[in-house]
């Protein structure tokens, strides 16, 4: 690979053929960006290009932007390089980057996850020569039991709590984890509040026409009592702040692959730890590369050490690629 | 052991003292007695004996698991645990059955006798018939240190619910040597008078952290001052015609100690004594780190005696010709100590820990800065009038520390934790400036808030200047004042200078590095303090 199709700059990924930058984490002039996350899209760039999918929510945490939409498949030419967006699982709208140069094939994986989740465009893999993956959960412990079991754990924890009159705080990354976490509970337990921070972001996605239950934010005058036995959606920041306090009493819990571990589920000290990730488990970081059937691996973000030379021992031939990404990552694993 | 494990579930699922006591107290209602030994035996630090090592286990487990035994060992820094990397690991089980607690232990026991491979067999076996919070369980009582937020007071509280036995009646009947195999549930449990054991301690009565001054406490004649040794807090007991020492976490530690043997020589049987072991020069107790090499030895060599010999200052007397003088008044119970101490020899293995005089405040406040010059951490304030408790209770007795001592340092090397903080830059190597260079001389874990260590762990990630392995040496820019207890000269470290109990005390936003300390402050302490 004489000519890269992508380098890593100080600016973040990027394409000498086309000019651009894929989710740089400092101001370039064309951004292509994976999806709406903190880390991922960053304010400052002179233009952005997004899916059609993921641009609503871009633009509503990032304000007055110059920024295009593009649908999933679809090709376009950027200088000497050719473009498309797939689906990456991660959350509504996610993507990852295929770039082609030359005939060379490389894909940005973004941040995904295998397994659909009933929500989000379900994960596409796509063939390439290189393959530039997350790996946030890249080590053998990380393991995830399916979607239905958790969303039963949840229920029956949310259940049990509205029995004896107890509201239920579940602290979940704003953009994607509360969404998906509100497709999975069942409303008729009970009534759904959410955190402002939440609530913004279910409106954006419900007039996409994404499906969530119906749910009621919670304003300064909200009382817990008038709630009794709700279940309350928020950021992970607004459990035990003053915010949380009208909810007395209430049992809370975090939903996060990183609950996993018991060393962070009892420093979060909640009561309950789901886990339940938008990022791939070590299974599904495996499949993910193996479907790709790329030559050339970049692990970036995650274990990076460990995992590359997990690949490099299995016939892999990978490398690490330092990156920014990763801001309040703990909460939106 | 399903119900084990839902025990250990709903303790682990609470940050409620209550929830978990409860738990407990309901556990040891339902299970069966031998259950209730072993989980009694598990939570006060009694854990079977080791029958395979845990580099035994971790092969097994990455064999059954089809991974390298590098990729288990690179994982369990950032699970924190080798028992949970063991279990997260391992596959599903294939099969599982419900057989009690104590089902499991008489496995383990049993491996003891087997040779190797049939050790082997058998754990590979278990794994495969736990589900996985058993499996974790079971990984525990291999590996011991059993700690899963149950201390041994929460366990005396949650057996006196379940029993309606009085608290301290249960914390006496629960110290001393037995083991889950020479006690039975009753004879340790529910026997009115539990077989008399010569060696058994009574419950350390416990301190409080006093800050701010002495003043609300009132009229100082009602109270009595000692200097708080920084030594180890140790209860001698003469009893049996034999002597036995233990140390503050109830661990037997005479034969770490065998300087006290020697009292049986000075004083009668029936006497306990509470004081500080502190290794002695002669006139004044000598630095910790001198005692830290005595600590974890179970045998001293003489070398180490001739170089680090202790003493214990004595400060409380519990016991007196075999009678419990817990009840009198700390004032009768000191008089009766000095009284049984005049005259010993000078080369006795005790002698009393003075008492401060003092008529006000404002003087014991001036003694009290001479605290660190007389190798102490600050003084103790404890009300005359005080019987002799058991555990940590508020009111009576104050431990009332020194300030630490602090220096202003650079961040130059960050790792991410383990366990409770895997994904978070927490563990930090500090340097002071030395002309141009910087010269680390300490590490520091703890201080910071999880909001702070979230900052750093940003910061660090994006000024990464160097990695070596799991360390990264990171652009120097950021001051933290580093607090500690105590500085020594240590020929083992580059700085050529140790701390005793080394902390982040503050982030200092508002210093650059040229503001921070160099190596002379730091010489210039340790000629003052060392």
């Amino acid at each position: 690979m004489a000519n890269p199709v992508l380098t890593f700059t100080q600016q973040g990924i990027f394409c000498p053929a086309g000019d651009f930058h894929i989710d740089p984490w400092r101001p370039v002039g064309r951004a292509l960006i994976t999806h709406g996350h903190a880390d991922h899209a960053r304010p400052g760039h002179g233009a952005y290009l997004a899916t059609h999918a993921a641009l609503p929510v871009i633009r509503h945490r990032l304000g007055d932007i110059r920024a295009e939409g593009i649908a999933y498949g679809e090709r376009r030419r950027i200088g000497d390089a050719v473009v498309s967006f797939h689906p990456a699982g991660h959350l509504p709208g996610s993507a990852q980057v295929r770039v082609e140069v030359g005939g060379q094939v490389w894909v940005v994986s973004g941040d995904y996850k295998l397994e659909s989740d009933g929500l989000s465009e379900p994960f596409e893999p796509v063939r390439c020569h290189a393959f530039i993956t997350e790996c946030t959960f890249g080590l053998p412990v990380f393991r995830w039991a399916p979607q239905a079991e958790v969303a039963a754990e949840i229920n029956a924890w949310w259940a049990a709590n509205a029995a004896e009159g107890r509201t239920s705080i579940l602290g979940a990354y704003s953009l994607g984890k509360a969404q998906r976490l509100l497709s999975l509970v069942d409303p008729g337990i009970g009534s759904i509040l959410t955190h402002g921070a939440v609530e913004n972001t279910n409106a954006v996605l419900r007039a996409q026409g994404y499906a969530l239950p119906d749910t009621v934010a919670v304003t300064p005058d909200t009382k817990g009592k008038d709630f009794p036995g709700a279940l309350v959606i928020a950021p992970p920041a607004a459990l035990g702040s003053a915010w949380a306090r009208r909810f007395a009493g209430a049992s809370t819990g975090f939903a996060s692959g990183w609950m996993r571990l018991r060393g962070v589920r009892r420093r979060r000290a909640a009561d309950r730890g789901f886990v339940i990730s938008d990022h791939a488990d070590w299974d599904g970081l495996h499949q993910a590369i193996r479907q790709t059937e790329a030559e050339k691996v970049f692990v970036t973000h995650g274990y990076t050490d460990i995992f590359s030379r997990w690949l490099n021992a299995n016939d892999c031939s990978a490398q690490v690629v330092p990156t920014e990404f990763g801001t309040d990552e703990e909460d939106a694993a | 052991m399903k119900d084990f494990a839902t025990l250990f579930t709903r303790i682990d699922q609470t940050t409620k003292t209550t929830v978990k006591t409860r738990a407990l107290a309901d556990f040891f209602k339902t299970a069966n007695d031998t259950d209730k030994l072993w989980t009694i035996a598990l939570f006060s630090g009694r854990r079977p004996k080791r029958a395979v090592t845990t580099t035994q286990l971790r092969e097994w487990a990455a064999e059954r698991a089809g991974l390298p035994l590098w990729l288990l060992e690179e994982s369990y820094p950032i699970v924190g645990d080798l028992a949970e990397t063991l279990a997260l690991m391992l596959p599903p089980a294939e099969k599982s059955e419900d057989r009690p607690l104590t089902y499991w232990i008489s496995e383990l026991l049993t491996l003891q006798a087997l040779p190797l491979e049939d050790r082997r067999a058998r754990i590979l076996d278990a794994w495969d018939r736990l589900e996985a919070t058993e499996r974790f369980l079971f990984n525990k009582l291999i590996t011991g240190g059993f700690r899963i937020g149950i201390s041994q007071k929460l366990m005396t509280r949650a057996l006196a619910q379940a029993t309606g036995q009085d608290e301290a009646t249960l914390a006496l009947k629960l110290m001393g040597a037995w083991t889950p195999e020479t006690a039975s549930f009753a004879s340790l449990i529910e026997a009115d008078d539990p077989q008399a054991d010569d060696s058994r301690p009574y419950p350390f009565y416990l301190a409080y952290q006093m800050d701010g001054g002495p003043d609300p406490l009132g009229d100082p004649a009602d109270w009595q001052a000692e200097w708080k040794w920084d030594g180890i807090r140790g209860q001698l007991i003469l009893r049996g015609g034999g002597h036995h020492l233990w140390s503050r976490g109830e661990e037997l530690i005479t034969d770490r100690f065998p300087e006290l043997a020697r009292a049986t020589d000075f004083l009668p049987q029936g006497t306990v004594i509470d004081g500080e072991i502190v290794t002695w020069d002669g006139t004044q107790p000598m630095p910790f780190a001198t005692l830290q090499p005595r600590i974890g030895r179970k045998s001293v060599p003489k070398k180490l005696l001739r170089e680090a010999p202790v003493l214990m200052l004595a400060y409380d007397l519990l016991e007196q010709d075999g009678r419990d003088l817990r009840e009198a008044p700390l004032a009768d119970r000191r008089a009766a100590l000095d009284a049984l101490l005049a005259g010993l020899p000078p080369d006795a293995p005790l002698r009393p820990s003075p008492l401060i005089a003092f008529d006000d405040w404002q003087t014991l406040t001036e003694t009290r800065g001479e605290a660190r010059d007389r190798h102490a951490e600050g003084v103790m304030l404890k009300r005359r009038a005080s019987p002799y408790l058991a555990g940590r209770k508020k009111g009576d007795w104050w431990k009332w520390k020194l300030d630490p001592l602090t220096v202003d340092a650079v961040m130059i090397y960050a790792q991410q934790g383990h366990g409770r903080r895997a994904n978070l830059f927490t563990d930090f190597t500090f340097a002071v400036r030395d002309g141009n260079d910087l010269v680390p001389f300490t590490k520091a874990y703890s201080g910071l808030t999880d909001a702070e260590f979230a900052e750093i762990t940003r910061w660090v990630r994006k000024n990464t200047l160097q990695r070596f392995g799991p360390v990264r040496q990171v652009r120097p820019e950021h001051v933290f004042e580093i607090a500690f207890e105590g500085i020594q000269a240590s020929p083992r470290h580059k700085s050529g200078i140790a701390l005793r109990f080394p902390r982040m005390a503050r982030w200092r936003h508002d210093k650059s590095v040229d503001e921070a300390n160099t190596l002379d402050d730091l010489r210039a302490l340790l000629a003052a303090h060392g």
